[in-house]
């Protein structure tokens, strides 16, 4: 079994965020980047797969400064890797067509992705590449049954629901937070990686089918914010219940 | 402008997402046309729903479309985009439209957007989302049409009814599907409702560890609450499944909602929204939390929590 895992090298939205000078960009400064966490759940399940039924995981990132991403999921334990050192400023359209282009000499029975990358929320990139592989797809995966030929998927749906589908193989996945529990890096991990392949290929894109007009802070309509030091915030809250008749 | 709306429903019933695109499309079409496509075995009834909110609906029957797979949608969609032009193709943005819209544009070699809360037609097609867990928002220009917009659940929900057609499409899919419908499975009962509870102590990922829960329910137990959480609670096993609060758990309205170190993610929102009184203590004055939150506090959770418990045994003591 040969699994293909995209990863993004991705800013986490909990990091301090404002937009650029340019007022279309996100501004790097206070940026914190690791692994896409969708994506650390997509390598997981790859790696587990592969532990189970052999074979290789290949991960696959797109962006210059992709190498500590790619690093992580070796040493979690996929066995090579390929960077695609394209800048990411174009969309997610652009970014599925390379990744066809850099692995379209690579024979694989499943291509795993985030079902969403954290800062973007897109979740376009993996159901692109699988229709422009002509392949079939099942998107927020939350546990998969491998057989041969086949994966047997249960997606989630709204409210609690699951629907389980079957996909012969060569199909693209989608994964789901959740579907397991992410290995954390090992030392012997780390160690390991460094002798693992890390191979770059060159795209260049095609034109963007998008165009950033603007980028800009929501407006929010804000809370009444209660002020003071702990005792005095838990006093006050304590009297909106009591005026609410909760407590 | 013509807008084809592509309908949804499980179940039995029309997920109301579906009259929320023939508002947008109303809004937008000028003198176009909002078109809706409903797709199925037997969609008559969903027709005659879509139909009093649009100029058109498009019937799209065949006995292989009874489950929905997106090989066969996009089998069907590509026909009928391709015969009738349409300049937008709206999908709600959910588990199934987030599934095959965007396979559906790279079959059409069309922009799409996903997630969209705002379109603008006046120069072209524009469309507004957010980014980074809706920290910030961006305004996107769609460089041709035909272009896909998935649109997210609950922004256009005004509207008026229009009165239209119902036609058959005279469409087959033509090919198998790859994919098979296999089941669906419902959701696992716990011993707590979270949905029927008054008041929710509801922990995010800023709870930081799962030992920690257990402040959650010293403070759930002195006000007669239950302790629920956001995904991240739950993908990390730290509180079951049942207890999750948004999109893909359950749907709550206490009357008391207290988020603690939960950010405010669209997906988490749509699940409490409606609760009567929210409380978030947020360590972040930034966190979207604050924008649905009725009362807020910029703190750290473990100042205010512990706080809270001691006044609330004085109280009880009392
Ligand atoms: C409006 C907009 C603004 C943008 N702004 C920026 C910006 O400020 N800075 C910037 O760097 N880029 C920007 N991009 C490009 C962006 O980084 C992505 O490459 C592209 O949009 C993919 O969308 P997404 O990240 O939301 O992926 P999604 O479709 O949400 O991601 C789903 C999955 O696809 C895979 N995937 C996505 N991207 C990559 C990748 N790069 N490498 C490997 N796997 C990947 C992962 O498995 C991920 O879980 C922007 C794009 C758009 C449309
Ligand atoms: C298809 C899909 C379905 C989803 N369904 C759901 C769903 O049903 N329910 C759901 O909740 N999410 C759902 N999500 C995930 C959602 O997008 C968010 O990722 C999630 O809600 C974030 O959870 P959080 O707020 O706990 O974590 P984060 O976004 O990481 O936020 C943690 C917050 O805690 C604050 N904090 C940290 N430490 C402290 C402290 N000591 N004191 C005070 N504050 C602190 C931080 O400032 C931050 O705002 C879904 C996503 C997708 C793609």
């Amino acid at each position: 079994m040969k699994i293909i895992v995209l990863a993004k090298h991705a800013p986490d939205p909990e990091s301090e965020i404002s937009v650029a000078s340019d007022g279309k960009s996100v501004s790097q400064s206070g940026l914190v980047y690791d692994i896409n966490d969708w994506d650390r759940y997509a390598v997981e399940e790859a790696i587990r797969i592969k532990e189970d039924k052999g074979g290789e995981v290949v991960v696959v990132g797109v962006g210059t400064n992709c190498d500590d991403t790619l690093r992580k999921c070796l040493a979690m334990g996929a066995d090579r890797a390929i960077k695609i050192p394209v800048d990411t400023s174009f969309d997610a359209y652009t970014t599925a067509e390379v990744i066809k282009e850099a692995i379209k000499d690579e024979q694989f029975d499943m291509i795993f992705a985030g079902l969403m990358s954290q800062d973007l929320n897109n979740a376009q990139v993996g159901v692109l590449l699988a229709a422009m592989l002509d392949l079939p797809v099942a998107t927020a995966a939350t546990e998969l049954k491998v057989e041969d030929g086949k994966v047997i998927a249960r997606r989630e749906l709204e409210g609690g629901y699951l629907e389980e589908v079957e996909l012969p193989t060569p199909c693209v996945i989608t994964i789901q937070s959740g579907i397991n529990e992410p290995r954390y890096v090992s030392i012997m991990g780390i160690k390991r990686a460094k002798s693992k392949e890390m191979k770059e290929v060159s795209v260049s894109p095609s034109i963007s089918t998008l165009e950033i007009e603007k980028m800009y802070l929501p407006p929010v309509k804000k809370a009444e914010m209660i002020e003071g030091d702990p005792s005095q915030v838990a006093e006050k809250l304590i009297e909106i219940l009591k005026e609410r008749g909760l407590i | 402008m013509k807008v084809f709306c592509v309908a949804e429903y499980r179940f039995d019933e029309l997920n109301p997402l579906s009259i929320e695109l023939l508002n947008l499309a109303n809004q937008i079409k000028g003198d176009g046309s909002s078109e809706a496509v409903v797709i199925g075995k037997d969609v008559g009834k969903y027709a005659e729903e879509l139909a009093k909110y649009a100029d058109k609906v498009w019937k799209v029957e065949d006995d292989s479309l009874e489950n929905y797979t997106p090989d066969l949608y996009v089998d069907v969609l590509l026909q009928l985009i391709e015969r009738e032009k349409p300049d937008i193709i709206l999908v709600g943005n959910t588990a199934q439209g987030g599934e095959f819209a965007p396979y559906l544009a790279a079959k059409l070699n069309a922009p799409i957007a996903t997630d969209v809360v705002a379109v603008d037609v006046s120069d072209g097609v524009k469309a507004s989302r957010y980014l980074m867990q809706g920290k910030l928002m961006v305004d996107l220009k769609l460089k041709s049409t035909p272009c896909v917009l998935t649109i997210r659940q609950g922004v256009f929900k005004e509207g008026t009814e229009v009165g239209g057609e119902i036609v058959d499409a005279g469409i087959k899919p033509s090919r198998e599907s790859k994919r098979k419908f296999v089941s669906y499975i419902e959701p696992e009962v716990g011993e707590v409702d979270i949905a029927q509870a008054d008041i929710i102590v509801s922990v995010g990922r800023g709870i930081e560890d799962e030992s920690n829960i257990e402040l959650a329910e010293e403070l759930a137990d002195l006000l007669g609450g239950v302790v629920a959480g956001s995904r991240p609670v739950i993908d990390n096993g730290w509180l079951p499944k049942d207890r999750q609060v948004g999109i893909s758990g359950k749907v709550v309205k206490p009357k008391l909602y207290l988020a603690l170190g939960i950010s405010g993610a669209f997906q988490h929102v749509m699940g409490m929204k409606d609760s009567e009184l929210i409380i978030a203590v947020n360590k972040d004055p930034e966190a979207p939390i604050f924008g649905v939150a009725h009362y807020g506090v910029v703190a750290d959770l473990f100042d205010v929590v512990p706080e809270l418990i001691e006044k609330l045994k004085e109280i009880k003591g009392a």
